[in-house]
């Protein structure tokens, strides 16, 4: 299908599944109990996932074929949200011109910074993109205020002439985004018994480019142009013998990956009409290297399942607090109750960073190929133990497990 | 001229401080060959050993003082350290005050635990791994400590002040017949970085020791191969590379409050301040931390503003920029070093 | 005038003349073997022919155009094919991979952004490569990681690599350095069969002598930087200087 073959087939239509009816996925609590409070199918947490979702998909693009780590891609985000409130402030409130402008000026800043940053490899270009990623973020603050508005950030407002549209609504405030008319807030709201599922026009404008980002990248795998990506990452030396310039090659998955995060960018702006400095900062860019490797690097789904899990495991690690915990320990007796609780403690609420900190060092040590490859390896030892299973009791029937 | 002078100073103050933490960042790469991405934590560690010994030195019992009363009329509950009721009030008071310099005897057996801790558990295992890697998982690391950190410690920057001899300012000038009023405490972070890299470099020069480490961060194989365990010694150089970041945050404290992410904001400068350097080089790390320090003052003049608006906030990437691109070795790196 | 020309090259590092008054002609469809003592400037001669160095002096002319000043992968698009000590391949890719990425760069240049058709819908490359990999004897191997072959096959692998490139000239760099005899003369083997079949010029560059006697037409002897002679392997055998050159090494 779309050119596919089976699996990857197979994997788009899953994604696909995960991201249209994530409404329902992320909402498994009735909205009375308890645990509602750990339901994510918010419109905002929702958009969040698939927006990461994107900036991963891109980032592994270069990162996952070529091996060049860049610390730098925050960079293209904040200047692809950037563009999007421009957009919204001096043409019109249409999510379509602003997306697309973002893209274009992210890829063309990628670039610039690829074209330098990709004359040295290894740690050098990791530096590089430290640096540059770095300096546009003191700029931002500093001198570019005019176009940026420094620390406050970009944002709306009643003066701003939006030439094809209109400056402020018939009641006086600041129109919202929208797609030719479907505001991008709007939300259809579906009670089914105890449940309370929330559609957002945003989250599905969101989910839908994520899906066509999705395909994209899975073209761009299985291309030609990928193979080469990887034949980059596995020996540059080889490459130039065999008579390919790999420069061009890794400057296009460069740009190609600039252009995601300024989509990711251009998306966050259009669900909030709002861009600030802290998006480009370099601990923002650490943000997608922990969710692409702890996905799984150079694998399809990995980069979409890291996004999901960090930004899920986020919202419901900050919510749980010492009551939840020892609501949920109570069957404990009194003394190791608290023991317990005490010991869980740092690692929720405010302390999720460091419940990461540690999963991503678990990630990197022990498992590589992340959850994708942990995926896998479950998968291999369930299926050693079944034939082994299958060995002894052969004859016999399998019941369904 | 007055003005030159004291952007020098300056210069010179806040290259102490990058110089510090790059020469760190240098020996554990070019003895360990590992890029760490952590050795910000380890100079945010170092600050909050202050942090701990002031806290420790301020533990207080209450008494209730029938003298004195409060406005209520009440008797006033008094908070004693016990470092005063041990000391009396006069050396218990300094002690107190003179917090900050004395953590450094607190902060050296802490930061060569962390180091050696640090080396032995995690960063051994990932020699052989690509550099990547190392960035990686030296990158969750620096995570980890610095949650750690935050969970302890709180989010917000704790007041460390410097003793109150120390704190005042000095006029460096009055000698020449000029006027250089500067802060006393940065003086003392000059010359305690002077110290510092002194030390280490007559350390490596001067001692057997310091000898083998400095022939196996030229050749490792033909080192090991003379019998030399040249590990263990790498091993207690990473514990003396994270005290000398350790020591470089205690010393730093009175002229930032620390908080938990000083390490991360600091981590990024390190690095350019090594790759101008030159990957490797422990002369050029001190070198590019100095020079990177005087030109970041310079670009902060008005003048200099005027003329390019913004550019005090990436001079030094600007520089680093050129460097990497127009000689990949950095000032005084040696070639080949990382070069793919 | 043979297809690679080599005029007075010279290299020097610092101190020391690596290279000084090299000439050297290769003569189409012959196999030439340059050989000389370990020092002899053989692997920075080679160097400069395929772009990884530039000499000081002289002029590097393959089939009538200089190669100098030229990057590696333009070199090798010129028609200049290079096989190295220690088989450098795509160790992460399958063996088919391998063996269709310089079909690509036969085909598309040295850049291409086909980013979007799917690699399985490339007939053409696909065949290629499917017959280069019969014709080199590891058809089997396919769908193999390359990185987990033998040294021998990871030989083959980088010879079949070269050939579908269609070079003109096939460099190899001691391709038989640390191999079994075994493997050794079926090296020798595959490279004679190629030389018989195919319209191609090979130069090699080798320690072992029995390997360059059986397979070079040509001979020239490197020492010290510049070539001692230039000969018919029967005459090089019997050289006098030759065998200074190298017992001159072993003493």
């Amino acid at each position: 299908m779309f050119g596919l073959d089976k699996k990857d087939t197979s994997k788009l239509i899953i994604v696909a599944c995960l991201a249209l009816l994530a409404p329902f996925i992320l909402n498994p609590f009735p909205t009375d109990s308890a645990l509602a409070q750990f339901n994510a199918g918010y419109p905002d947490l929702m958009q969040r996932f698939v927006i990461f979702g994107i900036f991963a998909i891109g980032f592994n693009i270069l990162f996952g074929l070529t091996g060049y780590l860049s610390f730098g891609h925050a960079a293209f985000l904040g200047v692809g949200s950037y563009s999007a409130v421009w957009m919204f402030k001096l043409i019109g409130m249409n999510v379509i011109p602003a997306i697309v402008l973002s893209v274009i000026v992210a890829g063309l800043f990628a670039l610039l910074i690829g074209f330098v940053s990709l004359r040295r490899s290894g740690i050098y270009f990791s530096i590089l993109t430290l640096a540059f990623a770095q300096m546009s973020f003191n700029l931002a603050y500093s001198v570019l205020t005019p176009i940026t508005n420094g620390e406050t950030g970009l944002q709306l407002t009643l003066e701003d002439p939006r030439i094809l549209g209109v400056s402020a609504t018939a009641d006086g405030s600041i129109p919202v985004t929208n797609l030719f008319g479907l505001e991008m807030r709007s939300t259809f709201e579906m009670a089914v018994g105890p449940w309370a599922f929330q559609f957002n026009a945003g989250y599905y404008l969101c989910a839908l480019i994520m899906l066509a980002a999705f395909y994209l990248s899975i073209r761009i795998f299985r291309s030609p142009f990928g193979m080469m990506l990887r034949a980059v990452k596995s020996n540059q030396q080889r490459m130039n013998y065999t008579g390919l310039n790999t420069r061009p090659y890794t400057l296009a998955a460069f740009v190609i990956s600039g252009m995601y995060a300024g989509l990711a960018g251009g998306l966050m702006a259009s669900m909030d009409p709002l861009a600030g400095a802290e998006r480009m900062q370099w601990t923002a860019s650490g943000e997608v290297v922990l969710m692409t490797i702890l996905g799984g690097a150079g694998t399809l789904i990995g980069p979409v399942l890291g996004a999901g899990f960090i930004k899920y495991f986020e919202n419901i690690f900050s919510k749980i607090n010492d009551n939840v915990l020892h609501t949920w320990f109570s069957f404990l007796p009194d003394g190791m109750e608290d023991a317990v609780v005490f010991i869980i403690h740092p690692f929720i609420g405010k302390g999720w960073h460091l419940t990461l900190g540690i999963l991503f060092m678990l990630v990197v040590i022990f498992l590589p190929g992340g959850l994708v490859e942990g995926g896998q390896r479950i998968k291999g030892w369930l299926s050693r133990r079944k034939s082994k299973d299958g060995g002894k009791a052969a004859g016999e029937t399998n019941p369904a497990e | 001229m007055d003005a030159i002078l004291l952007q020098i100073l300056n210069g010179l103050d806040k290259g102490s401080a990058y110089a510090l933490i790059a020469l760190g960042l240098t020996l554990i790469f070019g003895t360990l060959g590992v890029v760490n991405f952590a050795h910000g934590a380890l100079f945010m560690i170092g600050a909050f050993c202050a942090v701990t010994l002031q806290r420790i030195l301020n533990l207080s019992f209450e008494l209730v003082d029938e003298t004195q009363k409060d406005f209520l009329g009440n008797p006033l509950k008094v908070k004693t350290p016990y470092v005063e009721a041990w000391f009396g009030p006069d050396i218990g008071g300094s002690i107190i005050d003179w917090a900050v310099p004395l953590a450094i005897l607190f902060a050296i057996p802490i930061m060569i635990g962390v180091g050696y801790v640090m080396e032995r558990g995690l960063i051994k295992h990932f020699y052989k791994r690509p550099h990547a890697d190392q960035i990686l998982v030296t990158f969750g690391l620096a995570i980890v400590l610095q949650e750690v950190v935050k969970y302890f410690y709180g989010a917000n920057p704790i007041q460390t002040p410097a003793p109150d001899a120390l704190n005042g300012v000095v006029n460096l000038g009055a000698a020449i017949g000029m006027d250089i009023v500067y802060p006393v405490w940065r003086v003392v972070y000059f010359f305690f970085a002077v110290l510092i890299i002194g030390g280490i470099f007559s350390f490596l020069q001067f001692t057997t020791f310091g000898m083998v480490v400095r022939a196996g961060m030229a050749d490792r194989e033909t080192v090991g191969l003379l019998g030399i365990n040249i590990d263990r010694r790498f091993t207690i150089m990473f514990g003396i590379a994270a005290a000398v970041a350790g020591l470089a945050g205690v010393m730093y404290t009175p002229i930032n409050s620390p908080n938990y992410h000083m390490g991360m904001d600091f981590l990024v400068l390190s690095f350019v301040v090594v790759v101008v350097g030159g990957m490797g080089s422990l002369p050029g790390a001190v070198l590019a931390g100095f020079l990177l320090g005087v030109l970041e003052s310079f670009a902060s003049m008005n003048e200099v503003k005027s003329l390019l608006p913004g550019i005090d906030q990436i001079i030094i990437y600007v520089v680093a920029i050129i460097i990497l691109l127009t000689r990949p070795r950095g000032l005084m790196g040696r070639k080949g070093v990382m070069e793919e | 005038m043979g297809i690679l020309e080599v005029k007075d090259v010279g290299k020097r590092f610092g101190g020391l003349q690596a290279l000084s008054n090299v000439n050297l002609s290769v003569q189409e469809n012959s196999v030439h073997a340059i050989i000389g003592p370990n020092g002899a400037g053989k692997s920075t001669l080679l160097n400069c022919l395929v772009g990884k160095l530039i000499p000081d002096t002289g002029s590097v002319m393959f089939d009538g155009q200089s190669v100098l000043g030229r990057a590696p992968y333009e070199i090798n698009q010129m028609g200049i094919s290079r096989v190295f000590q220690t088989p450098e391949i795509f160790g992460d890719l399958t063996v088919l991979e391998n063996m269709m990425i310089p079909c690509f760069a036969k085909r598309d240049g040295a850049f291409e952004l086909n980013a979007l058709s799917s690699v399985l819908r490339q007939n053409d490359i696909l065949q290629k490569a499917e017959h280069m990999l019969e014709e080199m004897n590891m058809a089997d191997k396919r769908h193999m990681h390359a990185a987990a072959m033998s040294r021998g096959d990871k030989r083959r692998l980088e010879i079949g690599m070269c050939l579908s490139q269609e070079p003109r000239l096939l460099l190899l760099d001691e391709p038989t350095a640390g191999m079994a005899r075994a493997d050794t003369n079926n090296t020798i083997d595959l490279l004679k069969q190629i030389s018989d079949e195919r319209d191609i010029t090979i130069a090699i560059i080798e320690h072992d002598m029995h390997v360059v006697f059986s397979l070079a037409n040509r001979i020239t002897v490197l020492a010290q930087g510049t070539p001692l002679v230039e000969d018919d392997p029967q005459n090089i055998r019997g050289n006098p200087k030759v065998r200074e050159a190298y017992l001159g090494e072993s003493a």
